[in-house]
This record gives structure tokens, sequence and C-alpha cells, in this order.
């Protein structure tokens, strides 16, 4: 087998005396789609952050395409990264918002293009008609000069993705990309969502839109008071899970 | 039914015909009537015009004392005086508040804690002992040197040449205002969303980026108004450096009435070329945040050249 797009071992986190994370072991091959389902407070965006260290593990390791994120052997120590060179790793890991978080002074098309400028240092004439292209893609080529506030929210997700997408990462994590929508704006975030599975992009998804994980989830992980409980893939999760904890779940988001 | 009658301040109208409908949608529109606001602006009108009478008709005010002084040569270079100390004194405040601010938000706790220490102390000596204190340098130390750090001194300077009564002045206002500058754009920069942060972060966006090219523009919105607060109270706060015999705006027209006695004439000197700066920076004020309100939540209102356009464009409708 070849080296996993992500692999966790271990991840231990806490806040202060609160134990959010207790040992959390996860392996996302390339090309896969991980969507990551578990109560409030079960740790899934802290994980999720994680990935590309935004937040700090207190135990374990992040690999991501066999790299060790944050953090570098040196003899005997794991000695973090740099500041520089952590920003630089986080150029290969796209990361899609709940809340969208664009930024609110730069218009649409800057919003695109600010990563591959400043973080990649391309130059502007490569950047911005590929940050147009991306807009193309998610419907929005028209919004170009307009600013996030105002876009719906559905219009600035798509934004969002496409932002994410602008440094051509080789990894894409999602923290409930749609809950921050109205029920009528879902439908056209997650069908940007799925065309980008559709291509081969390895995605980490958190989310409870289980319409979405049935159709393109590799593998579905239930995770609940900071432990991955139960894993695999959609159909054997969602229709008979293991443990009595995923059912009761399920049952109540079903 | 009761329901009807409940809230019916306005007409029942029955629309079930599409008659009655029908007529009112013929009816123009006009507005509601506002007794107050009319008897209110009557009696302004009239204070106004009482008072402009008085100003004008009233000899005491010596208008022509004002008119022989009013751009008189030492006038004119006491005001030039008084604008280079708000220059300086904005330009230099500022970007050392923005250093003391950046200070105080930084995550180690030397600089936090020297940042705090300076916005403390800073605010604490009134600004009258700062200038006296910066002006009295040279009897603390009469020459100033430069070299290593106990080690062995490379320039020597006296103090005096270096620090005239001009640049204890200078000094004095910066590091004055550095201390509020620095609280008004750390409170700027806690209040722009950490969302922003968090995704400029997450985009590997370099950290001084973060901050020049989305932090401090959205900062810039609640920044402002307090600045230009702080810019036009320097403005006229300049005439503290009048106990460095400086000759500030205000300090030269007492020394002429002091020479002629028209303290009127010569104190409403002062007084327009305050109004009148102070008007320009609230113009330039205006324009400037505008600017800076680009995709921010409120919809911008038309400028006034804006609005008289649209005006003379006669949709007399645009201008509701
Ligand atoms: N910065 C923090 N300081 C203290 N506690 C935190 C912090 N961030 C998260 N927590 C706590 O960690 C736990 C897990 O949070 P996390 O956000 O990872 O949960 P989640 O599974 O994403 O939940 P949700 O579905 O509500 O988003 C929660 O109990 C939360 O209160
Ligand atoms: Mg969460």
């Amino acid at each position: 087998m070849n080296t996993p797009m992500v692999e966790i071992v271990d991840v231990h986190k806490s806040y202060g005396a609160t134990s959010v994370l207790k040992g959390v072991d996860l392996v996302v091959n390339p090309g896969e789609v991980t969507v990551l389902i578990g109560p409030s407070g079960a740790g899934k965006s802290t994980l999720l952050r994680m990935i590309n260290h935004l937040e700090k593990a207190d135990r374990g390791l992040v690999l991501v395409a066999g790299e060790l994120i944050g953090y570098r052997r040196a003899g005997k120590h794991l000695r973090e990264l740099r500041e520089r060179e952590v920003l630089r790793q986080r150029t290969g890991i796209g990361f899609v918002f709940q809340d969208f978080n664009l930024f609110a002074n730069l218009t649409v098309l800057d919003n695109v293009a600010e990563a591959p400028r400043s973080a990649q240092g391309r130059p502007a004439k490569e950047v911005y008609p590929l940050a147009r292209e991306l807009l193309e893609r998610v419907g929005l080529a028209d919004k170009a000069d307009a600013h996030p506030r105002q876009l719906s929210g559905g219009q600035q997700q798509r934004v969002a993705i496409a932002r994410a997408l602008a440094l051509e990462p080789k990894l894409l994590l999602f923290d409930e990309p749609t809950s921050a929508l109205d029920p009528e704006l879902v439908g056209e975030v997650l069908d940007v969502m799925k065309s980008l599975a559709a291509t081969g992009t390895t995605m980490i998804v958190v989310t409870h839109e289980m319409g979405f994980a049935r159709e393109v989830a590799d593998q579905v992980v239930f995770m609940a008071d900071g432990r991955v409980v139960e894993q695999g893939p959609p159909q054997q999760l969602l229709r008979t899970p293991a443990h009595e904890r995923t059912r009761a779940f399920l049952n109540k988001i079903l | 039914m009761t329901s009807a009658s409940f809230h019916a301040t306005g007409d029942v109208v029955d629309t079930s015909g599409r008659r009655g409908a029908h007529e009112l949608l013929a009816l123009r529109r006009v507005p509601a009537p506002r007794p107050g606001r009319w008897l209110a602006s009557a009696f302004l009108l009239v204070l106004l015009a009482q008072f402009l009478h008085g100003l004008v008709t009233n000899p005491g005010w010596e208008w022509p004392v004002f008119r022989e002084f009013f751009v008189e040569g030492s006038i004119m270079r006491a005001l030039g005086l008084t604008l280079e100390l708000t220059a300086y004194g904005t330009a230099l405040g500022f970007s050392l508040g923005l250093v003391i601010a950046l200070m105080r938000l930084s995550g180690s706790w030397l600089p936090a804690s020297v940042g705090w220490l300076y916005v403390w102390v800073f605010r604490s000596v009134p600004l009258i002992v700062q200038l006296l204190f910066w002006f009295n340098l040279a009897y603390l130390y009469d020459r100033l040197s430069f070299g290593v750090p106990f080690g062995p001194e490379l320039v020597s300077v006296p103090t005096m040449r270096l620090v005239g009564p001009m640049g204890a002045a200078v000094l004095g206002l910066a590091l004055h205002q550095a201390a509020y500058a620095a609280e008004i754009i750390r409170s700027g920069i806690i209040s722009v969303d950490r969302g922003q942060v968090l995704a400029a972060a997450a985009l590997g966006i370099p950290r001084r980026r973060q901050l020049s090219r989305i932090v401090l523009p959205q900062a810039m919105r609640s920044i402002l108004p307090n600045a230009f607060n702080e810019l036009i109270s320097l403005l006229k706060g300049t005439s503290i450096v009048s106990v460095m015999a400086l000759g500030d705006l205000f300090y030269q027209t007492q020394v002429i009435y002091g020479r002629n006695g028209r303290v009127v004439a010569l104190v409403m000197v002062a007084t327009i070329w305050y109004v009148i700066l102070t008007g320009l920076l609230s113009v330039l004020q205006y324009y400037v945040e505008r600017r800076f309100a680009r995709g921010g939540s409120r919809a911008l209102p038309p400028t006034p050249r804006q609005r008289l356009r649209a005006a003379l464009s006669g949709t007399g409708k645009a201008a509701r």
C-alpha cells in the first residue's frame, strides 16, 4: 500500500482539565472522502484543526502525505517548526470553515487570489486568471468584484471553497461547511463538494448531511467523547452500526 | 369584528371589489405632517439670525482688527508651527502607537509588559510635565552619547543641540500621543473577528501580511473616528508648547494682544483658524472613513457631490 494522505497516530489534547481528544488514530488514503460525524463536543473540530496545526497536539503525531505536521525530529526531541514552516505546510492543506471567514475587506476575486500571491509568492498575472477560473468552477464568475457581505451564505461558502482550492492543496478539510446555511442553500454547496470528490480530491468532511455521506464518502468515522468509536464504509456504518452509541446517535439525526 | 377596529389607526378600506384599491392607487403620496419639526426649525433660525446679527453689529468684536491680523505674517508663521507640531505629533505618535499596540498584543510576556508599562507611564504623566522634562533634559544630561551599551562611546553631542525647544516639543507630543494611539489601535485590532486571522493562518499567509492586508484595514473602521478625535484634539493641544516659549498660533495671538490690548479680536483670529482647520480635518475624515468602509456591513450613503449630481440630473424621486 502506498503512503496514506493523512495518518493520525494516538493524538491527545486537553484544554486545562477537560480532555478533548483521548487517543485518536485515523488513516485517510489518497483520493478518498472521509466523513466525520459525532455528537457536539466529541472533538471533531479540534481533530480537524490539528491536521493543519491550527491546534497543537499534547501527544501523538499527525502526518500528511508522509510529512510530519508542526514538528521535526531534532535528536532526542520533537521540535516545533518555525511559524514560517508551519505556514508553508498549511498551503498544502485547504480548510473550509463553518462560518466562511471570507476576508471582509477584500473583493471575492482578491479573497481567492490572496494566498497564492502572498503565501506562495506567485505573480499576479498568473494568479488572477486562475482565481477567475476557480470562481467559474463554483458558479460565481459574475461575483468576482463583489464584497463577501453582498453574497448569500451559500455563495460565500462556495467562494471559501474556491479560495481553499487556489493553493492547489493535496488535502481539503471541511468543518461543518453547510451548518450555517439556510436549508435551500445547502444543496449548492454540497454539489460543489461532490464535484470535487469526483475529481479525486482527498477530503475530510465534518458534516451531518447523511445524504452526502451515503453518496460520496469512502469511509464514515463516528467520534464520541474524544475517541473514534467506529468507522467503516457508509453502507455498513449507517445501516448496521456495530456500537450502541453509534446507533443512538444515528437514530437522533436521521 | 373587534380585530379590525382594534388597531385601525389608518383608514379601513374595503378592497373587495378592487374599486377602492384602484382609487387609492391613483392618489399622490405626501409626507406625514410634522408640526413640531417646523416649529423647532423656525425657533433655531431666529436664534441663528440673532447671533449673526450680534456678531456683525456689535463693535466689541472689532472686526477691523481681526481683518488686520487674520493673515498677518507672524500669525501665518505661528500657524505653520502649529501644523508642523500636529503633523509630527500625529505621524510619530501613531507610528510608535502601532508598535506599542502590537507589543501589547504579542503572545510573548516581555513585549506585552513593556507595552503595558509604556501606556501606563505616558498616560499618567501630564503632557505639560513631560514637555518641561524634555525641555530641561540638557540640565540632567548635558551630553548625549551613542555607543555600545556599557562599552565605548561612538558619538557624543551636546543635548541642547539635539533636543532644542522644537525637538523637545515634538518628542513630548509624540510620546504622549503614542500612548493613546496604542490603545486606539489595539481596540481596533481586537474588534476584528478572530475568524479572519484563523482563515489567513489556515491559508498560510505570512503573519505580517495578515496584519497589513486583512486585520489593519478592517480595524481602521473603528480606529479612524477615534484617531481623528485625537488629531483634532492635538491640533488645539499643541498650544501647550507655549510653556517653552515656542510661538504656535495661540501663543502668537497672546503676544500680539499683550502688545495692543485687543484681546477679543485676536482670540477670534485663533478661534477662526482652529475652526477652519478642524473643518478641513472633518471633511478629510469623512472621505478617509468612506475609503475604509468598503466591504463593511453598512451600505455607504452617497457623498454630497453624488447627491448633488443626482438632484441635478432631475430624478426628483432619488432625493427622497
Ligand atoms: N479553545 C478551547 N478552550 C477550551 N475548550 C475548548 C476549546 N475548543 C474546544 N473546546 C472544548 O473541546 C470540546 C470539543 O470541541 P470541538 O469543537 O472539537 O467539538 P465538536 O465535535 O466539533 O463539536 P460541534 O459538533 O459542536 O462542533 C468541547 O467540549 C469544547 O468545549
Ligand atoms: Mg465543531
